[in-house]
C-alpha cells in the first residue's frame, strides 16, 4: 500500500477555505521558512487511500475478536449516532453553565447509574482511559493518607497476575510496589497477602475476577485485611463485564475504582482510543475528586481536589455513547450482560480444554485462559504460532503472554454479544489447528500464510527505528 | 429490556445444560453469597432504541449551541471538513482494536505512520508519538520526559494556560516532583526572572511554555531557548497546530519537546473531549518518548510494513520502571486529525491560519474603535485580551444576540479569539454591541 | 579472545573478569540465548556508584526487559557505547560485548566459576 505522502503531487489540493473578507494581517514574529510537507491530494484519491487503508484493517464488526481483557463486544449503532448530534458537538466546554444543561444532565445521569451499578457514592469522568483512571485513584488514596498526616504509607500492593499499567500507575503516583504471588488456584495467595501488609500499606489494588478470568472467593476476607491494616482498596474495573449486576466492587470492600468505558460500556475502540476510564470512589473520597462539575448551575471543584488530570471535563462524546448504552439495556438489562459472557466464555473453555489445557480447571468468568506450555514443549509450536494459525481461520487471535503468572497462555473473552454459531466456529478453528500440530507442526509455526503481510521483522524495527516518512526519496533500509 | 446479546433465552439454557449446569444460578454459584449484589439496581429499566433516541436527543436540545464564537481558551470553533468523519468513522477503523496484532492492523498502523509523519512536519520535530490524552496531559508527561536523578524540577510560565498547569501540578503530585512557575510581565514570561531562576537551579529539568501563549501572544521563543539551553535545561513548547501553518516552528527553534492540543485539527469542541494530546521530540529523546510508536519494517518476504515498536519503553513490558502508565493513545482523534491536515494539505493550513489571524486583527481594531482597549501592545495569532467596563453586562448582551463572546477572565478582561468561521459581519456586529452597551 | 572458562559468574547470569583491581562486567552466553534478539541497552554514567545485588542497567528484546544486577560495588569507569548502537553484538558474541569497567571495586557477591555456573545453568533449566 502506499503512503499519502507517495500519493502526494504538488500542486493537487481540495478547497475548503474561503477568501478573506477583511485585510490579510499577519503577527510580526519570526514565521516559518518552509511549508509543511503535507498531501497535496484530491479528495477523490485521498478517499480511495483511506479506503485501502480500512480493507487492511480488523475491527468488531468484520468477525469474531475474542481479545482476553479487552471486552470486544458490539459497538452499538445507535451510540454513534447520539454522539454525533450538534447539541453535543458544537458546544464549547467554556460556554457558561446554564447554556450547557444537557450537558449536565447526561453527566449527572450516567454519573447516577454508574455509581450505583458500582456500589460507589460519586465519580469523576476526568480520565481519558482505563490506565488514566488507575492513576486518579491512586492519587485520591494519596491524598487521603496525606490528609490524615501519615506520610508512612509509600507502599502498593499488586498481584503478580495484573496487567501492567496496575504497576506503572502505582509507580507514576509516587509509590514503591510490592508484588505479592498468585496460589496455584490462580488467586491472591493470603498468607503472602499478610506478609506484606503493614503500617507502609498504603493501598492493594486488584480486578475481580482477576486476569485469568477467576473470581477470587476470599476477596471479603482481602479487603478486610487491607483496612485492618490502614490501606485503602482500589478495583481495577477492566473485568467488570463478569459481574456486572451481580457483584458491585463497593459492597465487597473497595474504596475506589475505575471503569473502562471503552470495554463493558461498548463505546468503540478506535483502533486505540478514544475510550473513558472514570474513577468513583466512596464518600470520604470524594472531597478529593479531580475536575470541575455544573452543581446548581455553577461550575464547582471538589473541596480538596488533587487538581485536574485533563483540560476539560474528560472524554464527554465518549460518555454520550455509555449513556445511550446504559439506557438501552437498563437495570434489568445490566446483569444479563455478565450472565451471558460467563456463559460463552465457559462454554468455549469446556469445549476446548480437552485438548488445550487450562491453566485452571474451574468455572471460569467472562474469559479463561490456555496454556500451551506442554504443546510447546513437545511439538515445539508456541502460543504465538497457534495465535497466528487462527488468523488463516479468518479469526482475531485471542490475547497471547498474558498474564505473566502462566507460561505460552493464550486468553479468550468472547463477550456476551457473540451467537452460539460464532462461537461453535471458533471451536472448530482451535480444533483444526490441534490436529495440524499433530500432524503437521511446522505448518503451524509458518502461519499466517494468508494474511497480505507475513510477519514484521520487530527487532529490526526497535534496533533501527523508522518513526516517520523520508521524504529525501532515499528507499529505507 | 433493550439488549444486544443475539443468543435466546431458550439458546441460553440449551447451553448451559451442554456443559453442565442446571441454570444461571447454577453458574454463578463459586461466587459467595456475601458477595453477591441481590434485589435490583436502582435506574430505570430498559427501553427501545426509539425511546432511548428521545431521551438523549432531548439532552442535546437543553444546550445552547452557539454559530458565532469569539471564545478559544484551549477550545477552538474550527471549521470540520466533510472528509474527516465520513473517513474516520468507517467501521473499520471504530470498531478495531489496538494494532498490537500487526498482520492484520496494517491499515490503522500506516495510518498512525501517517500522523506521526504529518506531526513532525508541522512541529519541525525528529520524532512524534502516536497521540496522547489531551494537551494538559501531554504537557505533564513532556516535563515527566525531562527527569532524570540530577533533574527533577519543572518550570512553567505563568502564561501557560492555567488549566493545563494544573494537570501537570496533579501529575507532579504523584510523581513527587517540584513545579515552579515563571511570573509573567505584561502578557508575557518574564524574561529576566526566567534566566534569574533557571541558572540559579541546577536540578532545573525543563521550561514549559505556551506557543502562542493564553494571552494570545507570539513570544520570543528564539530568546527563551536561548536563555534556557544556557542554563541547562530543556525546552518544551506546548503549541496551537493551526498556528504552526504560519509561524516559526519548534524545530526551527530548537525545541527538545512539543506538545500541543490537537482539537483544532478537525476535532469540533463537543464539551471539551475527546480531544487529542500532540507529543514530538528530537532524536537524543527518542528512548524516553513516552506513547505508542509506529515503525516501518519489513516482512519474511521483504514487503514493507508497520509495527509497534520501542514497545520496551511502556507499562506492559517495564511495569513499574516504565516512564508512564500510558496504554492507550487517541487513535481515531489521530486519524481525524491526520485526514484534517492531508484535506486541507500545506496550503489549506497556510489559509487556514492566515484568516485566523487576520480576522482576528480585524476584531481587535473594531473592539478597540469600540471602546475596549487592548490589554497588552504585543504580537498576537488569534487570540488576544481587551479590558472591559463590565465583562458580565457585554457577554449576555450578545449571548442574546446567539453570540458566544470571548472568555471573561479576573479584573472584568475578556480573552478574544476569531478563526476562519467568524465573517466581517459578525465581528462587526460584535463590535456595535460593545458601543450599545457602553 | 576471552575464553568464558577463565571468567567468574553471577547467579543472576552476568559474567565478571578481573583486570588488576578493577572488573568488567557482561551477561553469559545462556543469558543472552533466553533474552533472544536485543535491541537496545540501558548503561549507566561513567563515575555513577553501583550497589552489588542492585541494577546497573538493563537489556531490551522486543517483547521483554531484564535488569543486569551489579555482582559488585564499585564506580563506573567506562561503559561500552558501542552496544547502544549495536546491541547486536550481545547476542553475537556475549563474552566480547562488555557493558561496563568498574573500579574502587568494595563489596563483591559469591561468584562462580565456569564449571560452578554451567551447573547452575544446567539446574535452572531441569
Amino acid at each position: 500500500m502506499k503512503l499519502i505522502f507517495e500519493r502526494s503531487v504538488p500542486g493537487r489540493g481540495q478547497d475548503i477555505f474561503p477568501e478573506c473578507d477583511v485585510d490579510i494581517r499577519l503577527p510580526e514574529t519570526p514565521l516559518r521558512e518552509e511549508a509543511p510537507k503535507l498531501p497535496e491530494i484530491s479528495e477523490n484519491e485521498m478517499g480511495r487511500h483511506y479506503t485501502q487503508l480500512a480493507k487492511e484493517a480488523r475491527g468488531v464488526n468484520d468477525g469474531f475478536y475474542p481479545l482476553g481483557s479487552c471486552t470486544m463486544k458490539h459497538n452499538p449503532r445507535i451510540n454513534e449516532a447520539m454522539a454525533s448530534l450538534p447539541g453535543f458537538t458544537n458546544v464549547h466546554p467554556l460556554q457558561p453553565a446554564d447554556t450547557v444543561k444537557g450537558c449536565t444532565e447526561a453527566i449527572d445521569t450516567l454519573r447516577n447509574i454508574l455509581c450505583e451499578i458500582t456500589g460507589m457514592d460519586d465519580m469523576t469522568f476526568q480520565p481519558a482511559a482505563g490506565a488514566h483512571g488507575e492513576f486518579t485513584g491512586l492519587l485520591l488514596i494519596k491524598a487521603y493518607h496525606k490528609s490524615r498526616g501519615d506520610e508512612g504509607r509509600t507502599e502498593i500492593i499488586v498481584p503478580d497476575s495484573a496487567h501492567g499499567t496496575n504497576p506503572a500507575s502505582a509507580a507514576m503516583a509516587g509509590y514503591k510496589v510490592v508484588e505479592i504471588k498468585s496460589n496455584d488456584h490462580g488467586t491472591i495467595d493470603m498468607d503472602d497477602l499478610k506478609a506484606h501488609l503493614g503500617p507502609q500499606t498504603a493501598g492493594l489494588m486488584l480486578t475481580n475476577p482477576n486476569t485469568v478470568g477467576l473470581f477470587d472467593e476470599n476477596i471479603m476476607e482481602i479487603t478486610r485485611l487491607v483496612h485492618e491494616a490502614g490501606g485503602l482498596c482500589y478495583y481495577d474495573g477492566a473485568n467488570l463485564n463478569a459481574v456486572i449486576g451481580m457483584v458491585r466492587p463497593g459492597d465487597i470492600g473497595f474504596d475506589v475504582i475505575h471503569l473502562n468505558l471503552h470495554k463493558t460500556f461498548s463505546t468503540p475502540h478506535g483502533g486505540g482510543g478514544p475510550g473513558s476510564g472514570p474513577c468513583g470512589c466512596k464518600d470520604f473520597l470524594a472531597k478529593f475528586l479531580p475536575g470541575k462539575r455544573v452543581i446548581d448551575g455553577e461550575y464547582t471543584q471538589a473541596p480538596e481536589s488533587i487538581g485536574c488530570v485533563t483540560g476539560f471535563y474528560g472524554n464527554f462524546l465518549v460518555m454520550v455513547r455509555a449513556l445511550t448504552y446504559l439506557l438501552f439495556n437498563g437495570s434489568d438489562g445490566v446483569p444479563e450482560l455478565a450472565k451471558n459472557a460467563v456463559l460463552n466464555a465457559n462454554y468455549m473453555q469446556e469445549k476446548l480444554k480437552d485438548l488445550y489445557p487450562v491453566a485452571y480447571d474451574t468455572t471460569c468468568m467472562h474469559e479463561f485462559v490456555m496454556s500451551l506450555e506442554s504443546i510447546h514443549k513437545e511439538k515445539n509450536v508456541s502460543a504465538l504460532d497457534v495465535a497466528k494459525a487462527l488468523l488463516d481461520f479468518g479469526i482475531h487471535p485471542p490475547t497471547m503472554y498474558f498474564p505473566l503468572i502462566v507460561d505460552e497462555a493464550l486468553m479468550v473473552e468472547p463477550t456476551e454479544t457473540e451467537s452460539r454459531e460464532v462461537l461453535d466456529n471458533a471451536i472448530a478453528a482451535f480444533r483444526a489447528i490441534y490436529k495440524k500440530i499433530i500432524e503437521s507442526p511446522e505448518s503451524v509455526a509458518a502461519s499466517p500464510v494468508t494474511t497480505p503481510i507475513k510477519r514484521l521483522d520487530e527487532v529490526g524495527a526497535a534496533r533501527h527505528p523508522i518513526l516517520k516518512y523520508d521524504f529525501s526519496g532515499e528507499k529505507a533500509e | 429490556m433493550g439488549t444486544y446479546i443475539p443468543n435466546t433465552k431458550e439458546e441460553q439454557l440449551k447451553m448451559l445444560h451442554e456443559i453442565g449446569y442446571k441454570d444461571f444460578d447454577d453458574l454463578f454459584k463459586h461466587i459467595p453469597e456475601e458477595a453477591r449484589f441481590k434485589g435490583t439496581l436502582n435506574f430505570p429499566k430498559g427501553k427501545s432504541e426509539c425511546e432511548v433516541s428521545a431521551i438523549v436527543s432531548g439532552m442535546a436540545d437543553d444546550n445552547k449551541v452557539f454559530h458565532k464564537i469569539f471564545r478559544g481558551a484551549g477550545a477552538y470553533n474550527h471549521y470540520v471538513p466533510a472528509t474527516v468523519n465520513a473517513i474516520a468513522n468507517k467501521e473499520e477503523f471504530l470498531t478495531a482494536y489496538t494494532p498490537y496484532q500487526a498482520e492484520i492492523s496494517q491499515g490503522i498502523l500506516q495510518s498512525i505512520f501517517e500522523y506521526q509523519t504529518m506531526i513532525c512536519e508541522l512541529t519541525g520535530m525528529d520524532i512524534s508519538n502516536a497521540s496522547l490524552y489531551d494537551g494538559a496531559s501531554a504537557a505533564a508527561e513532556a516535563c515527566a520526559m525531562t527527569h532524570d536523578r540530577k533533574h527533577s524540577t519543572i518550570y512553567i510560565s505563568h502564561t501557560v494556560d492555567h488549566r493545563v498547569r494544573e494537570v501537570v501540578d496533579t501529575y507532579s503530585f504523584g510523581r513527587n516532583t517540584k513545579v515552579v512557575v515563571v511570573p509573567e510581565v505584561d502578557g508575557e514570561t518574564d524574561l529576566k526572572a526566567l534566566k534569574e531562576m533557571l541558572e540559579g537551579d541546577p536540578s532545573a529539568a525543563c521550561f514549559l511554555m505556551q506557543y502562542p501563549n493564553f494571552n494570545g501572544i507570539v513570544e520570543d521563543a528564539d530568546q527563551i531557548a536561548s536563555i534556557v539551553h544556557g542554563a541547562g535545561a530543556q525546552l518544551i513548547m506546548s503549541v496551537n497546530p493551526i498556528a504552526l501553518g504560519i509561524l516559526k516552528t519548534p524545530g526551527e527553534i530548537g525545541a527538545d519537546i512539543v506538545c500541543g492540543e490537537g482539537q483544532p485539527l478537525g476535532l469540533g469542541l463537543g464539551y471539551g473531549g475527546p480531544y487529542l494530546g500532540i507529543l514530538a521530540c528530537t532524536k537524543k529523546n527518542m528512548r524516553k518518548i513516552i506513547g505508542r510508536l509506529v515503525g516501518e519494517t519489513t516482512d519474511s518476504q521483504g514487503e514493507r510494513g508497520f509495527v509497534l515498536t520501542l514497545q520496551a519503553r511502556e507499562q506492559h513490558i517495564r511495569r513499574d520502571k516504565a516512564s508512564s502508565n500510558v496504554c492507550s493513545n487517541q487513535a481515531q482523534c489521530a486519524l481525524k486529525a491526520s485526514i484534517y491536515l492531508a484535506t486541507v494539505g500545506p496550503k489549506g493550513l497556510k489559509q487556514a491560519a492566515t484568516l485566523c489571524t487576520s480576522k482576528a486583527h480585524y476584531l481587535a481594531e473594531q473592539l478597540e474603535k469600540a471602546g475596549l482597549k487592548l490589554t497588552y501592545d504585543k504580537e498576537f495569532f488569534h487570540e488576544f485580551v481587551t479590558d472591559c467596563p463590565d465583562s458580565g453586562k457585554l457577554l449576555a448582551a450578545l449571548e442574546e444576540k446567539g453570540i458566544l463572546g470571548g472568555l471573561p477572565l479576573e479584573d472584568g478582561r475578556i480573552l478574544w479569539c476569531a478563526t476562519e468561521l467568524c465573517t466581517k459581519e459578525d465581528m462587526d456586529e460584535v463590535a456595535a454591541t460593545v458601543k450599545e452597551v457602553f | 579472545m576471552i575464553d568464558p572458562k577463565e571468567l567468574k559468574y553471577s547467579k543472576s547470569h552476568e559474567w565478571v573478569r578481573y583486570d588488576g583491581d578493577d572488573v568488567v562486567i557482561g551477561i553469559s552466553d545462556y543469558a543472552q540465548e533466553s533474552l533472544g534478539d536485543l535491541v537496545f541497552v540501558n548503561l549507566p554514567e561513567v563515575d555513577d556508584e553501583l550497589t552489588v545485588g542492585e541494577a546497573l542497567g538493563d537489556v531490551e528484546s522486543v517483547k521483554a526487559v531484564s535488569d543486569i544486577i551489579s555482582p559488585v560495588s564499585g564506580k563506573v569507569t567506562e561503559i561500552n557505547e558501542a552496544l547502544l548502537d549495536s546491541p547486536e553484538m550481545i547476542n553475537e558474541d556475549p563474552y566480547d560485548a562488555w557493558f561496563v569497567k568498574v573500579t574502587d571495586v568494595q563489596e563483591t557477591e559469591d561468584l562462580l566459576s565456569a564449571d560452578e555456573y554451567d551447573e547452575f545453568v544446567k539446574e535452572e533449566e531441569a
